[in-house]
């Protein structure tokens, strides 16, 4: 057929087309384009075919190359693990006060401590360590049952006051609403605040440091720095787990507090009981 | 009427041998471009025992990138951004100036498709010859001479997706490994993709490759204006177009010169043609001509399109110099230098050793048990020399803070090893009866300082108290 239709203007073939009296040039796509759309279309049904692509009504195809992300990500697991099973023997192993603080055992253990500690510790010590009104801060240099790194891995491994391990540390304050007069608590709290600070009115701390020596000296110590073997607060230092305002420990003192945590060591393998020790032993406040 | 097909054919190009003054200058850009790409991963350049000898190394696995005496760490991309974008701007000024200098002699696929119809023409012979081959009957002749022609492609294209490997790791260890079947097999799919894209782009696509798969065509076209020095028809010179002995034609004698030694394909009288890369190869096949008949030369010539009505009329050209020289090149070249000195700057006031502090902010400040208030800083220290350093961490401030390593006996010192980043945690520590303790914000600067070398780093940042109400 030569019955080729050509635009004047341009002097390009036309398709024949014309609308309204324009007509449609046929510019034409190169054919190995078009070779390379069918080379894709192949290329994607033999990928359908070769990995994980149909969905059917239970799961999808598995494709004939058995690949999957999951198997992957498992071996990744599985050769990370493997390569560091020698870390993890000599971490179960070592005496944990004595790692060197330089060496690769305990950049490890830090490591492997802190995605621990983000994965099971945040929740109420916070992403940061810094606790909150009633979970404590790990940051600093106050501890309630020592800060050492044997005392740290006891806490973690047994637990505070909890039901489930034998050797959770425990101490229970009494509740002191019923046990003392009003007078008598207002009196120990204005005795509590003159502990650690310069304001206080000084006849009622006064009365109040006749019933501290009666009901609380026992536990926080005569001169109120506490006991770690009860796990009983240092009331003169600056920190606070609950608050050190006068309503606050008038509540505390009226009401008690029970300080709950699990017992880790009944949920977490050794190992990761040692790493999170190690890492909350180096946030800034370990003994 | 049968509708016409919407998909056209490849028409095979056969270039034709020519000779002359941008040919010549074609083959040196050949020589020159090839033989950096090919040797640069050659060329040794001692760094000390720890460090890599290969002058131009990109170290994907240690995060390093070398260049002779430059060593650029991932911190420092800058450079590349900023080689980068000069790069780019290199382009928008080339292009402006002189239209597609870089399509026309410096671009990879030039470069590769000068030298595989070079390869063509040894074997195969010149235009006529190949015309006449790509025509006749598949014979044994024919099969030989293909088949020898595609092997050399090949056996090129090996070379260059070969040589693009040796960037990447020590060339001559893993020259041996691809030898010994025991290189990384990523070394392998890399030089097999290369290999296959360099055979099919430099042998059968051409100029394929820069009419449909390019985008440089396309966005050239807002670099150039009528000043713009490029490759033209003097038509006002040659037209009406014929045979010399005839009254009233010009000087054009339509003899095909021009088109036949076109890689393109295209007919370059026919006006500026988004196909034609200015390779000039038509100006010295006129040239030739122009000589033979004797007629001036420069009837395809580098000529800027506003000087036709000039030309037309008889009067001169403006200088070169004029085209040139105009506002956009102008602010091309000041940008270009800018970030030229810019990056030179940068690249000369660089310690070999560094630090980054980040602030911990969650919490914003520790209060400890006697009251006093502790900032955490998480510092990195890069060593950058190929020597283990060890270096004196220390701070100035107008506030009195004392500070601490984690972990650390009170020396204030870091051992880092060669050419390595360490992480330390950095505590700050006011008293309680400083005034910074109470401040919401006090100024500071960590400092660290490798005293054998006497080579120092400093970072600002700042303190956060605890705000009494």
């Amino acid at each position: 057929m030569t019955d080729k239709k050509v635009d004047e203007e341009t002097g390009v073939e036309t398709t024949g087309h014309t609308w309204d009296g324009i007509e449609e040039l046929n510019n034409p796509l190169p054919r190995w384009w078009l070779w390379t759309l069918y080379a894709t279309i192949i290329w994607a049904i033999g990928y359908t075919i070769a990995y994980p692509a149909w969905p059917m009504l239970k799961g999808a195809t598995t494709g004939f190359l058995g690949y999957s992300t999951r198997a992957e990500v498992s071996e990744d697991i599985a050769n990370h693990n493997a390569k560091n099973s020698a870390l993890v023997a000599e971490l179960n192993a070592a005496k944990l006060s004595e790692i060197d603080p330089n060496g690769d055992l305990h950049r490890y253990a830090v490591a492997r401590g802190g995605s621990v500690f983000r994965a099971q510790c945040s929740q109420c010590h916070g992403s940061g360590a810094a606790g909150a009104k009633g979970y404590p801060n790990l940051l600093d240099d106050d501890w309630l049952w020592g800060g050492s790194m044997d005392a740290i891995s006891a806490s973690v491994k047994h637990g505070i006051r909890n039901e489930t391990d034998d050797d959770a540390r425990y101490s229970e304050m009494p509740a002191y609403d019923e046990l003392l007069e009003d007078d008598q608590i207002k009196a120990v709290v204005e005795y509590v605040v003159s502990l650690s600070s310069a304001e206080f009115d000084q006849t009622l701390a006064d009365s109040g440091s006749v019933v501290f020596a009666e009901q609380c000296s026992a536990c926080h110590g005569e001169t109120g720095l506490g006991d770690r073997e009860q796990g009983a607060p240092n009331l003169k230092d600056a920190i606070w787990l609950y608050g050190g305002d006068r309503e606050t420990l008038e509540d505390t003192v009226r009401n008690a507090r029970f300080g709950v945590m699990p017992a880790w060591g009944q949920r977490l393998s050794d190992e990761d009981v040692r790493a999170v020790s190690v890492y909350v032993h180096g946030l800034g406040g370990g003994e | 009427m049968t509708a016409p097909s919407l998909y056209a054919p490849r028409e095979p190009i056969f270039p034709k041998r020519v000779t002359g003054f941008f040919r010549r200058m074609k083959w040196w850009i050949l020589v020159v471009t090839l033989g950096i790409y090919y040797l640069t991963p050659w060329i040794r350049w001692d760094r000390g025992p720890n460090l890599p000898d290969q002058a131009v190394l990109i170290d994907m696995a240690h995060r390093r990138f070398y260049f002779f005496w430059i060593e650029i760490w991932p911190h420092e991309f800058y450079f590349v951004a900023g080689l980068l974008i000069m790069a780019g701007l290199g382009l928008f000024l080339f292009t402006s100036a002189l239209g597609r200098v870089w399509c026309g002699y410096t671009c990879p696929q030039t470069v590769w498709t000068d030298l595989f119809i070079l390869v063509e023409r040894w074997i195969e012979g010149d235009r006529n010859a190949r015309v006449k081959l790509h025509h006749a009957k598949w014979s044994i002749r024919k099969w030989r001479l293909r088949f020898t022609k595609w092997t050399v492609w090949l056996l090129i294209s090996i070379a260059t997706g070969g040589a693009w490997v040796f960037y990447f790791t020590d060339a001559p260890t893993l020259l041996r490994d691809l030898h010994n079947f025991s290189a990384h097999p990523i070394a392998y799919g890399t030089i097999a993709c290369l290999t296959a894209t360099t055979f099919v782009f430099g042998g059968f696509m051409r100029e394929q490759v820069c009419i449909y798969m390019c985008p440089w065509p396309r966005i050239q076209a807002a670099m150039m204006d009528p000043d713009t020095i490029t490759v033209a028809y003097r038509e006002w010179r040659g037209e009406p177009r014929g045979k010399q002995r005839v009254e009233g034609t010009g000087d054009c004698i339509d003899c095909m010169a021009c088109v036949n030694v076109c890689p393109m394909g295209i007919d370059i009288r026919d006006g500026q043609q988004m196909e034609c890369i200015t390779c000039a190869l038509c100006i010295d096949a006129c040239d030739d001509i122009m000589d033979k008949i004797g007629k001036p030369r420069g009837l395809i010539d580098y000529l800027a399109l506003s000087d036709e009505p000039a030309e037309r009329a008889g009067a001169a050209p403006k200088p070169l110099l004029k085209h040139i020289l105009r506002p956009r090149t102008i602010l091309y070249t000041v940008m270009w230098s800018a970030i030229g000195l810019g990056l030179l700057y940068a690249l000369f006031v660089r310690s070999d050793i560094d630090l980054t502090v980040s602030p911990i902010r969650n919490p914003t400040y520790v209060m400890q048990s006697d009251g006093s208030i502790r900032n955490i800083y998480d510092v990195r220290i890069r060593n950058k020399l190929g020597v283990e350093r060890r270096v004196h961490v220390g701070l100035t401030s107008e506030a009195t803070l004392r500070i601490d390593i984690q972990e650390d006996d009170r020396t204030l010192e870091i051992l880092i090893p060669a050419d390595t980043t360490v992480l330390h945690r950095v505590y700050v520590t006011a008293r309680p009866e400083d005034p910074a303790a109470s401040l919401a914000q006090t100024e500071l600067r960590l400092w660290i300082e490798d005293r054998e070398t006497g080579a120092r780093a400093s970072r600002p940042t700042s303190f956060n108290g605890k705000v009494v109400k």
